[in-house]
């Protein structure tokens, strides 16, 4: 691998952008392909490009026969994102978690006394409402939301704004009665019941959980559960066609 | 931060620190491997490692090819599984097999 294909690796990842690498397994020759372009000498070879478009649509890794050349394409994605509204007992569970599952995790509450740097080590924490804050870090496909304020000021427009995007996941804590009166709201608000049916609501599995931890993991192992299908559901038929 | 990505950042920090890297990456895997295609195993040139390419069962021999290849500047391709008449030194206690590239860096 070249210095410069690593220096490329990791500035995608910062800007959180996908991207394959194609490397001939003869002789490591290279190319990257982004969504919108590609570089290194590799790249002169359109089936080479085909093929790691394929993959790259598909977010898997694997290697391939171009003509007589072997191909290995490494496909990097950026690592899913999940986004905590309410910096309260149980998103202190669930942020360490997110981050063992290697998610990248913020915490976002307006509240002074609750959104504190020494609550949530080595977490991004963002003082601010859940909409505004959503604005400035863009939800994206590998993102998930979930809310824990039980404060409908503050969940409420969370969900809206998260409802507008393409997340893969939103989850909403709180008991069926509480989510229904949830459902009451956000639909004067404008919200469909088509829509509404993406929260996840009561959130999590349903393991008995009772602690606030116990909730992260029923939490978490929703949001796992969620992600796994979808991807398993993307790469699914694009294979069989190809 | 994805495992991957670990191994990218240690990697870029031991090359800007002056040493010898090679990147190894599991390309194709058969039956029941333990690391998915596309981990990553990073190596300098002392043999320190980040990442990994099995659940440890092969590492010991692919830091010794890094080594090699860090050394020479040619990228090498590992075959490792049970059928592998090494079975018995690095064989995968899980039965499945797996293919290993290891590339310089830089």
């Amino acid at each position: 691998m070249k210095s410069e294909t690593l220096a490329a690796l990791q500035d995608a990842r910062t800007r959180r952008q996908a991207l394959a690498l194609a490397t001939r397994l003869s002789d490591a020759a290279e190319a990257l392909i982004y969504s919108d372009r590609t570089e290194g000498p590799l790249a002169s070879d359109p089936a080479v490009v085909a093929a790691a478009r394929r993959a790259l649509g598909i977010g898997r890794s694997e290697t391939v026969e171009v003509g007589a050349q072997r191909i290995f394409l490494n496909v990097y994605v950026p690592p899913p994102r999940l986004i905590i509204v309410g910096a309260v007992h149980i998103a202190q569970s669930l942020a360490p978690m997110a981050s063992l599952l290697d998610f990248d995790v913020t915490v976002v509450d307006p509240r002074r006394a609750f959104a504190t740097d020494s609550r949530f080590p080595g977490v991004k924490v963002m003082q601010e409402w859940a909409d505004d804050a959503f604005e400035k870090m863009g939800l994206d496909v590998s993102t998930a939301v979930v809310t824990l304020t039980h404060d409908p000021k503050l969940d409420d427009p969370a969900l809206e704004a998260a409802l507008k995007s393409d997340v893969f996941y939103i989850g909403a804590l709180g008991s069926r009665r509480t989510h229904a009166k949830r459902k009451e709201r956000l639909a004067e608000a404008g919200i469909t019941d088509e829509q509404f049916a993406r929260i996840h609501g009561p959130v999590g599995l349903d393991i008995g959980a009772r602690s606030p931890a116990e909730i992260a993991v029923s939490i978490m192992g929703q949001i796992v559960e969620v992600r796994a299908r979808r991807l398993d559901a993307l790469a699914g038929p694009k294979v069989v066609a190809a | 931060m994805s495992d991957a990505l670990d191994v990218l950042d240690q990697v870029g920090k031991w090359k800007a620190s002056g040493k010898g890297v090679a990147i190894a990456t599991v390309i194709t895997t058969w039956g029941s491997s333990p690391r998915p295609v596309g981990s990553q195993l990073g190596v300098d040139d002392t043999g320190a490692m980040v990442g990994s390419v099995s659940g440890g069962c092969i590492e010991g021999a692919v830091v010794k090819e890094a080594l090699a290849s860090i050394a020479d500047g040619q990228p090498r391709l590992l075959d490792f599984g049970v059928t592998d008449e090494q079975a018995w030194d690095v064989g995968l206690a899980c039965g499945g097999k797996v293919q290993v590239f290891v590339e310089k860096v830089g």
